[in-house]
């Protein structure tokens, strides 16, 4: 089992989000995580991804059989876990080739290996970037800076495609996308899917579930996950939405 | 040219030294205080002819009758003028038998560095098994730099072996009662650089390698001239990244360079003075008047700085563009932590037709401490065709540092095109975080942005120094976030 969570209890600034999560993720899966907004959805992202602006009240996860509250944000990003940003920053000044090569660089270190070649690098650059059809000017430029949203979201699946995580969790990768950058990013997460890695999507509209199909999919309600199942779950939840949820909910 | 200076420096490292090695030298001072005794002392001990003396004179006259200026932003403690030791006798700094006797913190930065432990040897005073000889160091230098008829040397040298130009030369471009602090140096100074590249001579050293071996000694008044003639060029690196510490608090140097005809002078510091502790207790003042002229016709001068030390910064580089088609660059990264203070900038001032002027400054604040960027573009009325662009960009690190702009444009010709720029930034926790969870260290991040952030500058030193000052933005600004 790749990660388990139980009983995982968030607040920030004295505010519960997070009212006791329990979810299994194994290697080769595809888990979908869906719900109204605010209900706690990229709490839970950022806080697998280690965030500190939050509060760990109670619970735990376990990671690749390690206890993941032990490990700092750079060492969960070694250990395999990516996280694409709902909302990437800019970075300007730093070019994505050379802020790719460091992050390379640093999770390699970790593990006891060398930095990569310059001539890797390049070679690596150009076919991870041609999968997420991203252009050439774009890998030169500064991280995100003057990118449109849609160029953000593809650019976190660049790197992420780089980086070959174990674990990804792609938070709200679908919002503010139209139907083509939609087709490109569901394309790349399709072609990085493997026996070995694991997904999180964390949607709110089941219309990328369409491109990327989930073995699992779990509704996120009132900082609960109140009910599981497979893809016609979400089929469910885009025709009835989100209110019929409240009787599901164990009090 | 740097293969040249790389292996030369190999050399004499790993050279035998062939003399003795003297660790007591005899101390000759002058009583503390400054009157006009002290000056005479000072020009006597030096053993220097009669205009010299008359020079300093004149300006130590006039430095009583100014007043210390008040107007930067930055503040400290009065300075006691007659609580300081004006001249001592260049003595060895005490030497350590082994580099186990080295502050370790001080090895730790040498070593982030990347300086070679010959280096590190040398710069802390170590008596190294292959020491270098200044004297042999001198030799070796001399004899390259004298074929092509290239004049390199000390200041108290220049004032005894070339006095025409020195006569000629000294003071034309920071005259003694140009500000209170030059004044003073043009009273008390020690000693410095004499530099003079005749016509059409290119100097096939980086005048860098050379410097950073004697830096061990450098004044607190220091002096420098250079002089490029008619299609001369050269390029002068001055400071060190490694920390230099120093008991005098008090810095205020003069630099001059003088340009003529179709020449070109890259003057480029590294400086890296001790910056006082965490509290903000110590560091060096360090007021400095640096200035050159474009004398000639399609004369270049460009100044590129790093200065991430001393506890007060306070300098303007600047260039008069005296000549037509003449070009003056200032560049500039300015990195203030803890409490260390900066106010600088410079000035470029158009005179002569179709000039240009570029200046890019990038200050950096973190801490508590506060960065000013002060600078004047000054276009007169005969100056045709002037084109300034400008751009003043200042980065904040934490929530409880300054940055200040001051920028002064000053237009009296219709023709010129003035452009200015600034940008404030700061390194927010979303960045760090971002960076954090793609594997890179907070500190590996800030040193990743802060770099980027000060590219376009330190692409403009010398190549052995750009790495070196990469690494120098990194350690300066730990723990400045947070």
């Amino acid at each position: 089992m790749m990660l388990s969570i139980k009983n995982l209890k968030v607040s920030i600034n004295g505010k519960e989000i997070l009212k006791g999560v329990n979810l299994e993720v194994n290697a080769g899966e595809v888990h979908a995580i869906m719900g109204p907004n605010g209900n706690g959805k990229s709490t839970l992202a950022n806080v697998i991804a280690g965030s500190s602006a939050y509060d760990i009240t109670e619970g735990e996860i376990t990671y690749k059989g390690k206890n993941l509250f032990d490990l700092s944000v750079e060492e969960r990003a070694c250990e395999g876990i990516f996280l694409s940003f709902q909302y990437p920053v800019e970075i300007p000044g730093v070019s994505m080739t050379n802020f790719m090569k460091a992050a390379m660089n640093a999770q390699r270190k970790y593990h006891g290996r060398d930095p990569i070649p310059a001539q890797e690098l390049l070679a690596k650059v150009e076919q991870k970037r041609q999968l997420v059809e991203i252009t050439e000017k774009m890998s030169g430029r500064s991280v995100n800076e003057g990118y449109s949203g849609g160029e953000k979201k593809k650019n976190e699946i660049f790197q992420m495609a780089l980086l070959e995580p174990s674990l990804a969790i792609l938070d709200e990768t679908d919002s503010g996308l139209d139907i083509d950058a939609l087709r490109v990013v569901a394309n790349g997460v399709n072609k990085l899917k493997t026996k070995e890695n694991a997904f999180i999507l964390i949607t709110h509209y089941q219309r990328l579930l369409d491109y990327i199909v989930p073995d699992f999919v779990h509704v996120l309600y009132e900082g609960r996950i109140v009910k599981s199942g497979g893809r016609e779950l979400a089929q469910e939840l885009e025709e009835k939405g989100y209110e019929w949820l409240k009787d599901v909910v164990v009090k | 040219m740097e293969k040249e200076s790389n292996s030369l420096l190999k050399e004499i490292a790993q050279s035998e030294y062939k003399y003795g090695f003297t660790s007591d030298i005899e101390m000759v001072m002058a009583p503390i205080g400054l009157s006009e005794d002290t000056v005479r002392f000072i020009s006597q001990k030096k053993n220097e002819p009669e205009f010299m003396l008359e020079f300093r004179l004149k300006a130590y006259r006039n430095w009583l009758t100014m007043t210390e200026p008040t107007w930067a932003h930055i503040s400290h403690p009065p300075i006691d003028y007659q609580n300081i030791y004006y001249y001592a006798a260049p003595k060895k700094k005490k030497q350590l038998s082994s580099i186990e006797e080295v502050d370790p913190e001080l090895i730790e930065t040498f070593n982030k560095l990347g300086i070679s432990l010959e280096e590190q040897k040398i710069l802390s005073g170590v008596a190294v098994d292959a020491v270098i000889d200044s004297v042999s160091v001198k030799t070796t230098f001399s004899e390259t730099l004298s074929k092509k008829g290239i004049i390199f040397c000390s200041m108290s040298e220049a004032v005894q072996n070339h006095p025409d130009l020195v006569k000629q030369y000294l003071g034309s471009v920071v005259p003694p009662d140009d500000n209170y602090f030059a004044a003073l140096n043009s009273a008390v100074f020690s000693d410095g650089s004499f530099c003079y590249i005749p016509k059409g001579v290119r100097c096939p050293i980086e005048l860098s390698t050379y410097f950073r071996i004697n830096t061990a000694n450098t004044g607190q008044f220091e002096r420098t001239l250079i002089i490029a003639d008619e299609e001369a060029y050269v390029s002068y690196m001055e400071g060190c990244t490694a920390p230099m510490r120093d008991e005098n608090q008090l810095h205020a140097a003069i630099v001059e360079i003088v340009a003529l005809k179709d020449a070109s002078v890259k003057y480029s510091t590294v400086q890296n003075w001790y910056p006082g502790n965490k509290k903000g207790e110590g560091g060096i003042y360090n007021f400095v008047t640096k200035r050159g002229i474009c004398k000639g016709n399609g004369a270049k001068i460009s100044w590129t700085q790093v200065e991430t030390g001393s506890a007060i910064t306070w300098k303007y580089p600047s260039v008069i563009l005296l000549g037509d088609n003449t070009v003056g660059e200032f560049y500039s990264v300015a990195v203030t932590n803890n409490y260390q203070q900066a106010d600088t900038g410079t000035k470029m001032i158009h005179i002569g037709k179709n000039t240009r002027s570029t200046i890019v400054s990038k200050g950096i604040s973190g801490g508590k401490s506060n960065n000013s960027y002060r600078g004047l573009v000054k276009i007169i009325k005969r100056a045709e065709n002037a084109r300034n662009h400008s751009q003043c960009d200042s980065l904040l690190l934490g929530d409880k540092c300054g940055a200040h702009t001051y920028p002064y444009i000053k237009v009296e010709n219709k023709t010129s095109i003035v452009e200015h720029e600034a940008t404030t930034s700061k390194i927010s926790e979303d960045q760090l975080f971002y960076c954090n969870q793609r594997g890179i260290s907070t500190e590996d991040a800030i040193g990743l942005i802060v770099n980027g952030y000060a590219k376009e500058v330190l692409k403009q030193l010398p190549m052995e120094f750009a790495i070196e000052a990469q690494k120098l933005l990194q350690i300066s600004l730990e723990g400045s976030v947070g």
